[in-house]
């Protein structure tokens, strides 16, 4: 996937929400997106999803430009990227039985006819994610934060894609949940080779998934690169800023 | 656990217990003791359905009415137990005021902040007029915000959420309460903002000699604010001491999982990945 110079502005806004932002992802290449609120950060998680069209610009997929008109390849964009959003306790439809949660995005996109097949999906996506067989069957508020986090992922994972689109998956979980989910995001990577785009506030969060890191402010982004050397030394100030913020223990021996 | 009486204790919680009412009655927090001297800085640490936000409401009287509270809690002399309202309510904003992780929870969506900001001093500083403005935009300085029209004549959806949070902030420190109690008060922002809420926090209350009652469930959040902690697990303390000696030798095991846990993300930030050695690996 790649962004070549796309700029976004909302109707009416007297300045661009996105800022002649460009970058290139590698199959299998995770990236986080880190950012203060108003960053932009979710305005790119948005066009990656296909939800809104840059307004200058173009998004790329496999080398080719994409047309946001074009029904057909925001269909295909649909299929292979999947987003994982922030609350699981607000993104799960509380009246639905999870395994129809699940199974929604197989149906909207007509991707199994049968609904035996709808629904072997739906258990192997569970499963894929660490949730008991019966789960499909149970309500959301029969499950934890962590586990709701989880039915999330599975619902991105039903469609078999390519890319999950993460906004901040873990911010809302406590630190032992946190990890968990960030265990099982990490095995997905490595099992299914998926690669994953995150966006957070929360640069340890992305540290643990993406090896490579943008820095947006105010819609431009300031500074790209390995996370761990971007972590190191900070060019930017407001980079710097951002990983000074991050609260840290003291330190183990005295 | 014995309860801490002393004799600059401003608040003595001794065996304390809430439970749900009702036909299947669920005991959410059992035998909790434990004081806050005037000016000292509390933490209270512990994951969602540890006890720690019902304890920290219980202090302000706040707890809904279908739970019933055991125990006794003593605040500036005033037994919080089984106090009717009428008794509780000067005891509000005087002795104890709170923030909250969601300030909109505390603010009136429809009324401007600048009034917001007034209605505590108005009603119990007795102040009006000029007197009240001035007290106003001090309150707002105080907070680091600035005191002019644009803040004052906001509604609360026009303001960030670290803008919000700071008017909750000068809200409850209008009338200069002895406590303050902060629940997870900057969980919901972002981190650079984070950190500037909790000094701000950490400022006020040293200056004013104001004590601190801060819940959270994050372990690194709480040393930046904290100089004591408690630990909650499941409706009981399982641990307390100096926050520096628990969260460098931790002797409970939850407190363990806890401390190692905040470990392995701060680790993240070094090597990259959560690795092998992961609490849940």
């Amino acid at each position: 996937m790649a962004f070549d110079h796309v700029s976004f502005r909302y109707p009416r806004a007297r300045a661009n929400a996105l800022d002649d932002v460009s970058f290139q992802l590698a199959a299998g290449t995770s990236l986080g997106i880190v950012g203060e609120s108003g960053s932009g950060k979710t305005t790119i998680l948005q066009i990656l999803l296909g939800l809104r069209a840059a307004t200058a610009g173009t998004m790329l997929f496999d080398g080719t430009p994409l047309d946001p008109r074009s029904r057909r390849q925001m269909r295909a964009v649909r299929r292979r990227v999947q987003p994982v959003f922030q609350d699981p306790y607000s993104s799960l439809d509380p009246r639905q039985r999870v395994g129809r949660i699940v199974a929604e995005p197989v149906i909207s996109l007509g991707l199994e006819r049968g609904r035996a097949q709808v629904e072997e999906r739906a258990r192997a996506a569970l499963s894929d994610v660490g949730l008991d067989a019966d789960a499909g069957d149970r309500y959301p508020a029969e499950f934890s934060g962590g586990q709701r986090q989880r039915i999330a992922i599975a619902r991105a994972l039903v469609t078999g894609p390519e890319v999950l689109v993460a906004d901040e998956p873990v911010s809302a979980l406590d630190v032992a949940t946190r990890i968990e989910v960030l265990e099982l995001l990490r095995r997905l990577q490595a099992t299914r080779g998926l690669t994953v785009v995150m966006v957070s506030h929360d640069i340890s969060a992305v540290a643990a998934l993406c090896p490579e890191t943008l820095v947006l402010k105010d819609g431009h982004v300031v500074e790209h690169g390995p996370t761990l050397e971007l972590v190191r030394e900070p060019r930017e100030a407001y980079t710097r800023r951002l990983i000074d913020a991050i609260p840290r223990l003291p330190s183990e021996v005295t | 656990m014995s309860a801490l009486v002393t004799a600059e204790a401003l608040v003595t919680v001794a065996d304390l217990g809430i439970a749900t009412r009702g036909d299947a009655v669920v005991q959410l927090v059992r035998g909790v003791s434990f004081a806050v001297a005037e000016g000292e800085r509390l933490g209270v640490v512990g994951e969602s359905g540890s006890g720690k936000t019902i304890t920290a409401l219980a202090i302000t009287g706040l707890l809904p009415g279908a739970m019933t509270v055991t125990g006794s809690i003593d605040l500036a002399g005033t037994q919080v137990v089984g106090a009717p309202e009428g008794r509780l309510r000067p005891v509000r904003g005087r002795d104890v005021a709170m923030v909250f992780q969601e300030p909109l929870t505390a603010l009136d969506p429809l009324m401007r902040v600048g009034r917001q900001v007034a209605e505590p001093l108005r009603r119990h500083r007795h102040l009006r007029g000029a007197a009240l403005d001035g007290a106003v935009r001090a309150a707002l300085e105080e907070v680091a915000l600035p005191s002019d029209e644009r803040i004052l004549r906001a509604f609360p959806h026009e303001l960030s959420g670290g803008q919000r949070q700071r008017i909750a902030l000068a809200m409850a420190l209008a009338c200069n309460p002895r406590l303050l109690i902060a629940d997870e008060p900057t969980t919901a922002l972002d981190v650079t903002v984070q950190a500037e809420i909790l000094d701000l926090v950490a400022r006020v209350v040293a200056e004013r000699r104001m004590a601190l009652l801060f819940v959270t469930h994050d372990i690194g959040v709480i040393v930046r604010v904290a100089t004591r902690l408690i630990v909650m697990r499941g409706g009981e303390i399982v641990e307390e001491g100096p926050a520096d000696e628990v969260i460098r030798h931790p002797r409970h095991p939850y407190t363990r999982t806890l401390v190692d846990g905040a470990r392995l993300l701060d680790r993240a930030l070094d090597r990259g990945h959560l690795g092998g050695g992961g609490i849940s690996s």
